[in-house]
């Protein structure tokens, strides 16, 4: 086909390429890694005379293997997006925040006024500073920032995105979904996905879910909408929301009934058959029994536990010889104590959760869920795999093979962002353990750095305020994961030491902190005023907060000064560190820009969160493919300047000198502690770069990586891949680098000894001297239960659900990430507006026409919005896609554009805290300090975005055709382009891409 | 005689775009381009794609069938854009049967749109010429891309890898066993244009356990059926209580 290049080029001579003379054009290819989300493929750009010309997958990239999805095959709009900022600017003295009027400064004025200001804070009372970051991948550095610095206010956003998912997951079988494991879909036979976040490690997914179902797999789909991935499942199983508990213990309810779990696997591999307590009047009720007369082999996690051999008949220590635990049974131990086998009391727990019981709350018929369960339960028995892969686990047993039961589960907000959502993802932890699924074949299998302890040690949070200090880094990490009351991070009478009351009695588990509830209540200085707030990549004033409204309000709203006159921001400084013009920017007195990903460094790290395969740990970095655009700066540069500026005792030496030239600098050098051989980065450490995990700083690394597709990834030994939470070379491997600081093994816990420890608490019991306070004690010993249950999320316990009849939730466009894209030319004409969707049941019965202005109400709000019929959702349920609605000129778009006019958010239908009518479940809404309390998980603080309900009726012919609220439009920001109107056409090299209007005006 | 084209498998595509922007940013900056759009952040923005996802719903409520339809020019072997084009702009090459556009001959008549039933073709309203997707055809020959990736840009995008790209004239290529092997079928035969690409249906694969297949030998050893306090012992006990209180 050679003669066929020259007549392609014949195609027609009104193109720009011959114009340009592509032929002198100076060509390159750089690999780097996306961000257009938090997947991270692996990317090549072709650049042209230096502009993008062209983005792809990498082929040779663990993650994405060459493909690519709509967003990040639109990165080059990103990086000529008009939104962008340029400059640092400081409000303009005298203008309102919100009114968005700034004036251009300097970078060393905007590093004189951070240094002044939090170097005053740091001297003081550090705690007044609060550092909370957005969807951002940089948690190694922003949290050693934070520590240094002093302040336990800090989290990114995982309290209002998955942390139920994390926490639930990672307090039962030791790891959880996406990053730090997921399903083995190569393997697999049946995969049910419960909900799920479409824009969520979504190409590797994606890519499983077609080989999966080319293989003849068969996808069984719960969710209340039919979108995205459920387009394509076998079996679409619709369920109401917030109800997935219910179901995931019937099912449970039916392998156990059926005798459908895998005994073997549950009685080795669980703690099923550890004694437990039922002494109702002993101090230790319901805590597990152990024999405290043997060594402890781990100083923070016991291993003496009992179990009741059934050959002997008596009580043993667990994995004693060939003992055989019962699993059912009561028993009397010696010293006379009532004990019972953890799986028995599962048993007695399960007894009411029948088929029956769960069809009338979730809308899914008992025939279908005893199909299912039947269905998941003789897969995983009857069609088992072996693979011939010797291992030794942890108690010595040797065994010549690895099997599996090919059933495989994936779930993500659909079960997390719900207020019951912790005990839900506790359901199916202990289903996919009953199955016997868990880091085996054609399960879930965990990737590097997990499986880690039932709760890990690795971090520790500080636990009383004394750690708290000035001019002093805290005295432990701002995050970790509470073992029992005594890790709580609280104050002598109890009450919350972080701004966002996690690790409070309010939230207990909050492991990735609240920073929903971050502006609420700094606003109300509930537990106290802060001076200044540092947020980064965080939409705080739009679709990232709840109650948008109202937040709007609180950042903007002002003390009472003398004589009444208006005196400081409640909030006094808000710094905001952001590449684009969000709707958040208009509320900052300093705004720092950003660089886009292609023009950074960056490290995905296994300190952080990796990108990490099942077969071993796998980390990779950005490195800049085109130079920062005006005076844009990594958000990371600026943390390293500032942390140097103030002299933080990570980032300087001995003499003063500061440590690290920058960011770039920091990731080569920085070790976890004084040679611990630990960076951020585990590729090609060591001065010549041949160690790989554990190695000194290697002056080279970047280059390393950059030679290298920009990734690391140590693939393990065969024998180490599987059965890791029990595999004795595993562990040691794991400890040898430093991934757990202890060998021993992570035994699933099905029921919860931590939650067990704060009922206890809240019961005046236990082995911790601390309890809640008496407003908290029945809703601690109501909520953490050591076994999963079923409850109705707290907003639908509190709402008049005659008045508000439906649920209402958000589903991801895979094509859009949060609020990231409506800049972008291309992805905009994708989604620029978004419906309510309705099931015409529903529409119509309220009088709703398809395609019409329609009212949505909650309790808390209403939104004026477009109807559109669907017959892809469940009657009772009303959805639409998250984050599409904008302000009004906020990034850059014009005051007519879709976003704002037709496009809405359910946000402002959603509030951040419970409201303040009738009781609640315990009955504690009413009695919070202040009156309110989080909507949240009563357990880990993960915000309750999809427990909000709602009524919908027609809109008036005579009113506004456009959506409400509507808000003064944003002005752009000094340094943004000008809008582009009228024609684009955006063609690399040049010179035309450095603005795609060079190009745009030459057309009008 | 060659005639190289799409096979789009509706069993695995998810609807994600990914064919939509990747085949627009490379076309955009390519011999085809430049791939205009109007009030880029203005309202109702719109522009020039080769390729588009549809979506639709067939049937009612539980029995909803997503579908995700990807779209973009068939390369019919017997093309009605062809002969309506009273310039010559429109015309199918013989050697590989890609339909292309010259855009030095094209007036912007939009015969060729309102001849091809697809509703593929996609006039530049600001050039006022015909445009639609040439299949790469200035990356699947160039012999500076890695000979892997010289395929069109939709396909080496694809996340679900459901688009296949060959030549279906060869009964060996594996867009033919697809075709042959997997239902593949053209779009809207009646009209005679002979679609060269094809899409391969939906499948569903089920799953029935016979009532014998549930218990086995082994049920009692694992439901501990011997011992009082089972689940199942648990319930006839409950249900007995339950009895008793009524």
């Amino acid at each position: 086909m050679d003669t066929a290049a020259p007549e392609a080029l014949r195609l027609q001579s009104k193109r720009p390429a011959e114009r340009a003379g592509e032929g002198a054009a100076r060509i390159e290819t750089k690999n780097t890694t996306c961000y257009m989300c938090a997947c991270r493929c692996g990317i090549r750009v072709t650049l042209r005379d230096g502009e993008v010309r062209y983005i792809e997958g990498n082929p040779d990239h663990p993650l994405n293997k060459g493909v690519m999805c709509a967003k990040g095959a639109s990165g080059i709009m990103k990086q000529y997006s008009p939104a962008r900022l340029t400059q640092p600017l400081l409000r303009k003295a005298g203008s309102a925040r919100g009114a968005a009027e700034f004036e251009v400064i300097s970078w060393e004025r905007a590093f004189d006024l951070m240094s002044q200001r939090l170097g005053r804070i740091r001297s003081t009372d550090p705690k007044k500073f609060a550092l909370f970051t957005g969807r951002d991948q940089m948690q190694a550095l922003t949290g050693l920032f934070a520590r240094q610095f002093g302040t336990p206010n800090y989290a990114a956003h995982g309290g209002f995105c998955s942390v139920n998912m994390a926490a639930g997951m990672i307090y039962t079988i030791g790891g959880s979904f996406w990053e730090f494991g997921g399903p083995d879909l190569e393997r697999a036979k049946v995969f049910m996905m419960l909900g799920t976040a479409e824009d969520h490690h979504s190409n590797p997914l994606k890519m499983a879910l077609s080989k999966f179902k080319r293989s003849g797999g068969r996808f069984i789909s719960v969710n209340p909408i039919r979108t995205g991935y459920s387009a394509i499942a076998d079996e679409w199983v619709p369920i109401r929301p917030g109800t997935d508990g219910a179901l995931l213990l019937a099912l449970c309810h039916e392998l156990v009934r059926l005798g459908l779990y895998d005994h073997d696997f549950v009685a080795r591999y669980s703690n099923a058959g550890y004694l437990v307590n039922i002494d109702a009047a002993s101090d230790r009720h319901g805590m597990i029994v152990a024999d405290d007369t043997l060594e402890p082999k781990n100083p923070v996690r016991q291993h003496n536990q009992l179990w009741w051999d059934r050959r002997s008949g008596k009580a043993v220590v667990n994995h004693t010889g060939e003992s055989d635990p019962a699993l059912f049974g009561s028993f009397i131990l010696d010293d006379g104590t009532p004990v019972k086998p953890a799986f028995q009391l599962l048993a007695e727990r399960l007894v009411e959760n029948t088929p029956e019981w769960a069809a009338s709350i979730t809308g899914i018929s008992q025939e279908t869920i005893r199909r299912l369960a039947v269905e998941l339960g003789v897969t995983a028995r009857d069609r088992k795999l072996e693979l011939p892969i010797r291992w030794t686990d942890s108690w010595g047993r040797q065994h010549d093979r690895v099997t599996g039961n090919p059933v495989a589960f994936h779930a993500m907000r659909g079960l997390a962002a719900h207020s019951n959502g912790f005990q839900t993802i506790r359901a199916l932890s202990i289903l996919m353990t009953l199955l016997g699924t868990i880091d085996r074949p054609g399960g879930f299998r965990h990737k590097a750095p997990y499986p880690r302890g039932t709760p890990p040690v690795i971090a520790r949070v500080p636990n009383t305020p004394d750690l708290v200090q000035p001019d002093t880094p805290l005295g432990g990490a701002p995050l970790g994961f509470p073992a029992g009351p005594d890790d709580l991070f609280i104050d002598a009478e109890g009450k919350p030491v972080r701004i966002d009351k996690a690790f409070s009695w309010e939230h207990p588990l909050a492991v990735h902190g609240m920073m929903h509830n971050v502006i609420t209540n700094a606003w109300r200085g509930d537990p106290y005023r802060i001076d200044t707030l540092m947020m980064f990549m965080a939409n705080m004033a739009w679709n990232s907060a709840m109650n948008t409204s109202e937040v709007r309000r609180m950042l903007n709203d002002r003390c009472e000064g003398e004589d009444g006159a208006q005196g400081e921001y409640r909030i006094p400084f808000i710094i905001v560190c952001d590449a684009f013009q969000s709707e958040m920017c208009a509320f900052a007195d300093l705004v720092l820009p950003d660089t886009t990903y292609l023009e950074r460094y960056d490290a995905m790290s296994l300190l952080d969160r990796p990108i990490s395969e099942f077969d071993g740990p796998c980390d990779s970095v950005r490195v800049p493919v085109v130079p920062p655009k005006g005076e844009c700066k990594p958000f990371q540069d600026v943390l390293v300047e500032l942390a140097s500026r103030l002299k933080f005792p990570a980032f300087t030496h001995a003499d003063g000198t500061r440590k690290f030239r920058d960011y770039k600098d920091f990731v080569i050098n920085f070790q976890t502690a004084p040679d611990s051989g630990v960076g951020l980065l585990a590729g090609y450490r060591g001065v010549d770069g041949d160690q790989a995990l554990v190695g000194a700083p290697n002056p080279n690394q970047w280059e390393r990586y950059a030679e290298n597709n920009c990734v690391f990834h140590h693939v393990m030994p065969v024998e180490f891949q599987y059965m890791r939470n029990w595999n004795q070379g595993y562990n040691a491997w794991a400890v040898q680098n430093k991934f757990r600081m202890h060998p021993d093994p992570v035994v699933i816990q099905l029921y919860c000894e931590v939650l067990q420890k704060f009922r206890l608490a809240a019961q005046g019991k236990g082995p911790s001297a601390r309890r809640p306070p008496p407003a908290l004690r029945e809703r601690v010993a109501t909520y953490f239960d050591p076994l999963p249950f079923w409850y109705a999320p707290l907003e639908a316990q509190v709402t008049d659900r005659t008045r508000y009849p439906l649920n209402a939730v958000t589903q991801r466009p895979m094509a859009m990430y949060h609020s990231w894209d409506s800049q972008n030319a291309w992805l905009r004409q994708i989604h620029a507006h978004n419906y309510l969707m309705v099931n015409p049941v529903t529409a119509r019965a309220a009088g709703i026409a398809d395609d019409a202005w329609m009212w949505v109400e909650s309790m808390h709000g209403k939104v004026r919005c477009l109807c559109r019929y669907t017959e892809a959702v469940e009657p009772g349920t009303v959805w639409t896609w998250n984050a599409i609605g904008k302000a009004r000129g906020a990034w850059n778009l014009a005051p007519e554009a879709n976003e704002s006019r037709k496009g809405f958010l359910l946000n402002h239908l959603i509030c951040e805290e419970l409201p303040q009518v009738g009781e609640g479940a315990g009955g504690e809404a009413a009695q919070a300090p202040g009156g309110r309390r989080s909507n949240s998980d009563p357990i880990t603080g993960q915000a309750g975005w999809y427990d909000v309900q709602v009524r919908i009726y027609a809109a008036d012919a005579g009113e506004a055709k456009e959506t409400w609220p509507q808000f003064d439009a944003m002005a752009a920001l000094p340094g943004t382009q000008p809008m582009r109107q009228g024609w684009q056409a955006f063609f690399a090299g040049k010179g035309a891409a450095t603005e795609a209007t060079a190009v745009g005006r030459e057309l009008k | 005689m060659t005639q190289l084209a799409l096979v789009i498998d509706l069993n695995v595509c998810v609807g994600c775009h990914a064919c939509v922007t990747s085949c627009k940013e490379w076309n955009t900056s390519g011999v085809a381009g430049f791939l205009t759009d109007e009030n880029p952040y203005g309202k109702d923005p719109t522009g020039t794609f080769f390729n588009r996802v549809q979506t639709y719903e067939v049937g009612a409520f539980p029995d909803t069938e997503t579908v995700h339809f990807p779209k973009s020019c068939l390369h019919c072997e017997d093309p009605p854009c062809v002969p309506v084009c009273p310039t010559g702009a429109s015309y199918k090459r013989k050697e590989d049967g890609i339909v292309l556009v010259d855009y030095d001959k094209c007036i912007g008549c939009k015969y060729c749109a309102w001849a091809c039933p697809y509703g593929v073709r996609e006039l530049d309203e600001k050039q006022q010429v015909m445009k639609k997707c040439t299949l790469c055809v200035d990356r699947i020959y160039d012999t500076a891309i890695p000979e892997a990736q010289r395929k069109p840009a939709c396909v080496t995008a694809c996340p679900t890898n459901a688009r296949l790209y060959g030549d279906v004239h060869d009964e060996h290529s594996e867009v033919s066993i697809a075709i042959r092997e997997r239902g593949g079928y053209a779009l809207m035969p009646e009209w005679g244009t002979a679609p060269a690409n094809h899409y391969l249906p939906k499948r569903r694969s089920t799953c029935a356990v016979a009532d014998d297949q549930v218990a086995r030998v082994d049920t009692a050893r694992v439901t501990d059926a011997a011992v009082p306090g089972t689940l199942a012992a648990l319930i006839a006990e409950a249900q007995a209580a339950a009895g008793a209180g009524r």
